[in-house]
């Protein structure tokens, strides 16, 4: 067992780990903190998969950003307190893992993990540069390619979320 | 060769993604529902990710940074609506909030 496998396996329970305490937890703070944990862990599997940028970002808008908005508005309506919601687990928690049980076993039983993907293309060259700021740029700013117009969709998305946030946020909807 | 096999970034993906499916079925405070949502978004794209390795291209991160713009801006709004219905009923129970249930 190399190196890289033992930290693949090291990183998955990890993330397994914290993303099964989200769900657990009564205490949404916990979850949130739980939540940041598993952003972290996702954000050391980006760099293993050599994808920089993304690592860096993820850090930055999932672990910085959203998790900062999550405990704002957990702490503003009050809600750290254990038992400030009282969650009844009833006949919704079995079903669900049934459920989940069955979406698992019809995910594994698919084309690609059973019949194997087909062989990588991917080189030592390719790797090192695969994700660094250069080629994610490049990519998207390439007029050969169809990122552009999305990116510039995205700016009308935020817009559209920033006017929301403001309506929201007002006295009277 | 690639050290670590895609698919095991595959079926850690697949498990990650149920238990935030679990969450959203199973807790009734929204917020924690917004994070199983976001958990789920996170398995999307580290699929994503480990397979534009797989095939040595650039596409999944782009894909990835996309889904990072759509998940801000979702978390933005819906915890703006979490709030206003907090200041409307006092209370955010999942349970109790079903004005537009019927």
């Amino acid at each position: 067992m190399t190196g890289s496998v033992l930290l693949f396996w090291i990183l998955a329970s990890i993330s397994v780990g914290s993303a099964i305490l989200v769900v657990a937890n009564r205490n949404p703070v916990r979850s949130a903190l739980a939540l940041v944990a598993n952003f972290f862990v996702l954000a050391l599997f980006y760099m293993t998969l050599s994808a920089q940028f993304i690592a860096a970002a993820q850090v930055i808008v999932y672990a910085g950003a959203i998790m900062v908005l999550f405990l704002f508005v957990i702490m503003l309506l009050n809600l750290g307190a254990p038992n400030a919601m009282n969650e009844k687990f009833g006949i919704q928690a079995p079903v669900a893992i049934l459920l989940a049980v069955a979406f698992i076993g019809a995910i594994a039983g698919s084309g690609a993990l059973v019949h194997g993907l087909v062989h990588t293309s991917a080189t030592a060259e390719t790797l090192a540069n695969g994700g660094t700021v250069e080629t994610i740029g490049r990519s998207l700013f390439d007029g050969h390619q169809p990122w552009l117009f999305p990116f510039e969709v995205t700016s009308i998305l935020l817009l559209v979320g920033i006017v929301g946030s403001i309506v929201l946020a007002k006295r009277r909807i | 060769m690639l050290p670590v096999p895609t698919e095991n970034y595959l079926m850690l993906g697949a498990i990650l993604f149920t238990i935030g499916v679990i969450g959203v079925l199973i807790r009734r405070n929204p917020i924690v529902i917004f994070m199983c949502i976001e958990l789920m978004l996170n398995a999307v794209n580290l699929t994503f990710i480990a397979l534009g390795r797989h095939f040595g291209h650039v596409n999944g991160q782009m894909y990835v940074v996309f889904v990072m713009a759509v998940a801000a801006a979702e978390v933005a709004i819906g915890l703006g609506i979490i709030v206003a219905i907090f200041r409307q009923k006092e209370t955010i129970d999942i349970d109790e909030v079903n004005l537009m249930k019927y």
